[in-house]
C-alpha cells in the first residue's frame, strides 16, 4: 500500500501543481483574485476537444491553438472586466466569479451537459514499484515540472519577471519607477492563464470534459495556494503534493470515505493555517503597504 | 395549507376550463441541460407527436390534443430549483399531469409539491424506495405518485443479484475457483446506501469476499487511488453503483490500466450511446443494468428504438420512459373517459401496462411489481465499441457476456 500512496500522490500532485502554478502567479504575485482561472482551464479543454475531434487537427496543433486562443481571450477579459475594477479586490472577485459562470453557461449551451472524452496523447501504462501508471499521467507530471522550471526562470531570470515581482511587492513604487504596471499585469494574466490552458490541454485526456469541470479544481487550487503560501511557487508545488498525498492516504486508509478526500485535504489546510496563517512558505505581509 | 387548498381548488376549475378548450397539459420535468432531461423530453415529445398525429386523446367522445410543458429542474445542482420548477408548472403553467424527475433527493421533494396539489406524478428516473413507501404510509396523500422507471432500489438489488449469478459463474469457470473477491465502488449518494448495505450482507453468502467498499463522489474526475487499492486487493469483480460522471472516469481508468477485474453493476453513464466516446474508447467490457437495447424486451421496444434513433440520432436512456408515461395517461384517460385524477389513479393501479421497456403492473406502493423478463430490466456490456445485451438470456437477440482479456 505504501508504494501505491507514494506513486499515486506524486502523479496526482503533478496534476494539481500544473493548475496551481498559474493561479499562484496571478493570485500571489499579481494580487488578482481570478476565480475564473479554472474556467479558462475548462475553456481550453473544450477548445482542445473541438479542434482535435471535431476539426480533426493533430494533438500538437490543437494544443498550440487552444493555448493561444484561451490566452488571447484572457487578455480581452482582463482589459474589459478586470482592469477597470482592479483597485477593488472584492469587485475583482465578483467579476471573475461572474466570468466563470458565464463561460460555464456558454459551454452548457454549446455542448450540453454531456460528458466528453478526449483521447490520450500517449496511450498505455507502465508499472512503477508495482503500481500501474498511465503514460498520460507521467506526461502531466513532466509538463508540470517543466512549467514550474519555466515559470521560475521567467520570474527570476528575466527583466519582465523582475517587473512582475516588483509590481507585486509595491504597485505604487513600481509605477513611480517608470514601470508600465498595466502592461505588467497583462503579461502576468497571459502567463497565468496560459499555464491554466496548458493544464487544460494535458489534463483533459484523463478527465471527462463538462461545463462544471472548473469548480472542483478551483477549491483544491485555492487550498493549495493558501497552504503553500501566497506568492510562493515552491509553496504551490509543496502544497500540491501535500494535498495530493492527503487525498491518496484518505482513499487508501478509508475506502468508504473516498468522497471525503477533498474535505480532508482542506481540513489539513485549515490546521496548517491555524499554526502558520501565511502558509508554509508565504511571507507575512503587513496590512498597509 | 389553506392557501394551498384554495389554489388547488382554483386550479381544478382552471384545468376544467383548459380541458374545455381541448388540450391536456403534461409537464415534463428533468435536468434539461443534461442527458437525463434530454431523454425525459425526447421520449415525451415522441409520444405526444404520435398521439396528436393520430387525432389526440379521446376523452369520452371529445378529442383533445396533448400539450407538453418543458421544465428544467436543474436538480443535479439544486433541489430547491427542482421544487420551484414543480410549483411553477402546476401554478403558473396549469399542468394537468407531471412526469419525470431523476435525482432521488430532488424527486422526494418534488413529490411533496405534486401531492399538495393532487397532481398525478409519474416518475421516470429516481430509484429511492421512500418514494413508494410514502404511498403505503399515507395513501390518500401520495396515491397520485407512480414510478414508471426504474424499479425501486431494493428491486434493483434483486436484479443485480440475478445477473451477478450469471456473471460470477463465468468468472469462476475462467478462474477455476469458487471463491471470488469483489470490490464495491458506490458513489456517495442517497440511492446507493441501501444497495451497498445489501451487497455487503449478501455477497459473502454467495462465496464472494468483499475486499473493500469505495465511495467516491458522483462527480469525481479521478479514481486512480481507488483503482490502485482495488488492484492491490486483487479483486476479481468491481461491483459498481454509479450514476454520475464518475462512471466514465472509472471505466476509462480501468481500461487504461488494463485491469482484468470484471466491472459490473449499475453505471448509468454506461447506458448511454456516447459512453464509448466519452471514455475515449477505453470502456471495453464495462457492463451495467439497463433498460433499452436492440432486443425485443416488449412488443413495442423495437418500433420505439427505431423511431427514437431516427429522430434523435441515438438510442434512448431509461429516462425516455416518459414515452410510456404519456401513452399510459392517454390509455387510462380513454379507458375511464375522464381526466379526473382519482379515477385515473384507480385505473393505473388495476391494469397491466405494456410499455417500451417493461410490462408493468403496480403494487400497493405504486412501484413496479418485479419480474424477470417483464420489469426487471436487462443487462448490457460494451464490447468493442458496441453496447450489447447479455441478460436475461431468454430474450431473443442477447449476446454472451465477455470476460476481459
Amino acid at each position: 500500500m505504501l508504494q501505491d500512496i507514494l506513486v499515486t500522490g506524486l502523479v496526482n500532485g503533478g496534476v494539481y501543481a500544473l493548475l496551481a502554478i498559474g493561479f499562484s502567479l496571478i493570485f500571489g504575485v499579481a494580487r488578482i483574485v481570478n476565480i475564473a482561472h479554472t474556467a479558462f482551464y475548462m475553456l481550453a479543454a473544450y477548445c482542445f476537444y473541438a479542434l482535435l475531434t471535431q476539426v480533426g487537427l493533430g494533438f500538437a496543433l490543437s494544443a498550440v491553438l487552444s493555448i493561444a486562443a484561451i490566452t488571447a481571450l484572457s487578455l480581452l477579459c482582463y482589459r474589459l472586466v478586470i482592469e477597470p475594477v482592479r483597485e477593488h479586490e472584492s469587485a475583482v472577485l465578483i467579476a471573475t466569479i461572474a466570468l466563470g459562470l458565464i463561460f460555464q453557461e456558454l459551454m452548457l449551451r454549446a455542448y450540453g451537459g454531456s460528458y466528453l472524452g478526449v483521447p490520450s496523447t500517449i496511450d498505455g501504462t507502465m508499472r512503477l514499484f508495482g503500481v500501474s501508471i498511465a503514460y498520460q499521467r507521467l506526461l502531466i507530471l513532466g509538463v508540470a515540472a517543466l512549467m514550474l522550471l519555466a515559470t521560475w526562470f521567467f520570474l527570476y531570470r528575466t527583466r519582465t519577471g523582475l517587473a512582475i515581482r516588483a509590481t507585486a511587492n509595491d504597485l505604487e513604487v513600481a509605477n513611480l519607477m517608470g514601470m508600465n504596471v498595466h502592461r505588467v499585469a497583462m503579461v502576468t494574466v497571459a502567463v497565468s492563464v496560459g499555464l491554466a490552458a496548458i493544464a487544460g490541454v494535458v489534463v483533459t485526456p484523463v478527465t471527462p470534459v463538462h461545463p462544471q469541470m472548473w469548480l472542483e479544481p478551483l477549491v483544491t487550487m485555492l487550498a493549495i495556494v493558501v497552504l503553500g503560501g501566497i506568492g510562493s511557487l515552491k509553496g504551490s508545488l509543496i502544497g500540491a503534493l501535500i494535498i495530493a498525498y492527503v487525498e491518496a492516504i484518505t482513499v487508501f486508509a478509508l475506502p468508504a470515505g473516498a468522497y471525503l478526500k477533498g474535505a480532508v485535504a482542506l481540513l489539513i489546510m485549515v490546521f496548517v493555517l491555524l499554526a502558520r496563517p501565511e502558509g508554509l512558505f508565504g511571507v507575512a505581509f503587513e496590512e498597509e503597504r | 395549507m389553506i392557501r394551498r387548498i384554495g389554489i388547488a381548488a382554483a386550479l381544478s376549475l382552471v384545468s376544467a376550463l383548459a380541458w374545455a378548450q381541448g388540450t391536456i397539459k403534461i409537464a415534463i420535468l428533468g435536468p434539461m441541460a443534461f442527458v437525463q432531461g434530454e431523454n425525459h423530453w425526447a421520449g415525451a415529445e415522441l409520444a405526444r407527436d404520435e398521439i396528436n398525429k393520430a387525432g389526440g386523446v379521446n376523452v369520452g367522445g371529445k378529442k383533445m390534443q396533448i400539450e407538453l410543458i418543458r421544465a428544467d429542474t436543474n436538480e443535479l445542482q439544486s433541489v430547491p430549483d427542482a421544487t420551484n420548477a414543480m410549483e411553477r408548472v402546476i401554478t403558473r403553467d396549469k399542468a394537468d399531469f407531471v412526469v419525470g424527475g431523476f435525482r432521488s433527493e430532488a424527486v422526494l421533494a418534488m413529490q411533496e409539491v405534486a401531492m399538495d396539489y393532487k397532481k398525478i406524478f409519474l416518475g421516470a428516473g429516481a430509484a429511492d424506495a421512500k418514494l413508494g413507501e410514502n404511498v403505503e404510509k399515507d395513501y390518500n396523500r401520495y396515491k397520485y405518485w407512480f414510478r414508471l422507471t426504474p424499479t425501486k432500489s431494493p428491486d434493483l438489488f434483486k436484479t443485480l443479484l440475478a445477473v451477478l449469478n450469471s456473471v460470477a459463474g463465468q468468472i469462476r469457470a475462467s478462474a477455476k475457483r469458487e471463491d471470488l473477491k469483489v470490490a464495491l465502488v458506490a458513489e456517495k449518494a442517497a440511492w446507493t446506501e441501501a444497495l451497498v448495505k445489501g451487497l455487503q450482507a449478501t455477497l459473502p453468502k454467495m462465496k464472494m469476499e468483499v475486499v473493500g467498499t469505495w465511495q467516491p463522489s458522483p462527480l469525481a474526475t479521478d479514481v486512480t487511488a481507488e483503482l490502485a487499492a482495488i488492484e492491490r486487493a486483487q479483486a476479481d469483480l468491481v461491483f459498481t453503483t454509479l450514476s454520475g460522471p464518475v462512471g466514465i472516469t472509472l471505466a476509462r481508468q480501468m481500461g487504461e490500466r488494463g485491469m482484468k477485474a470484471v466491472a459490473f453493476g449499475i453505471n448509468v453513464e454506461g447506458q448511454k450511446d456516447d459512453f464509448w466516446k466519452a471514455s475515449a474508447g477505453k470502456a471495453n467490457y464495462i457492463s451495467t443494468l439497463d433498460t433499452y437495447a436492440d432486443i425485443e424486451i416488449t412488443p413495442k421496444t423495437h418500433a420505439f428504438m427505431q423511431a427514437f434513433r431516427a429522430r434523435y440520432g441515438k438510442a434512448p436512456t431509461y429516462n425516455a420512459a416518459t414515452y410510456d408515461a404519456v401513452v399510459l395517461l392517454k390509455d387510462m384517460i380513454e379507458q375511464e373517459k375522464t381526466l379526473d385524477a382519482d379515477k385515473l389513479v384507480a385505473a393505473i393501479e388495476k391494469g397491466t401496462h405494456v410499455g417500451t421497456g417493461a410490462v408493468a403492473t403496480y403494487d400497493k406502493r405504486h412501484d413496479l411489481v418485479w419480474e424477470i423478463g417483464k420489469t426487471a430490466g436487462i443487462a448490457t456490456q460494451w464490447q468493442d465499441g458496441k453496447k450489447v445485451a447479455f441478460w436475461p438470456p431468454n430474450i431473443k437477440g442477447v449476446q454472451p457476456f465477455k470476460l476481459p482479456k
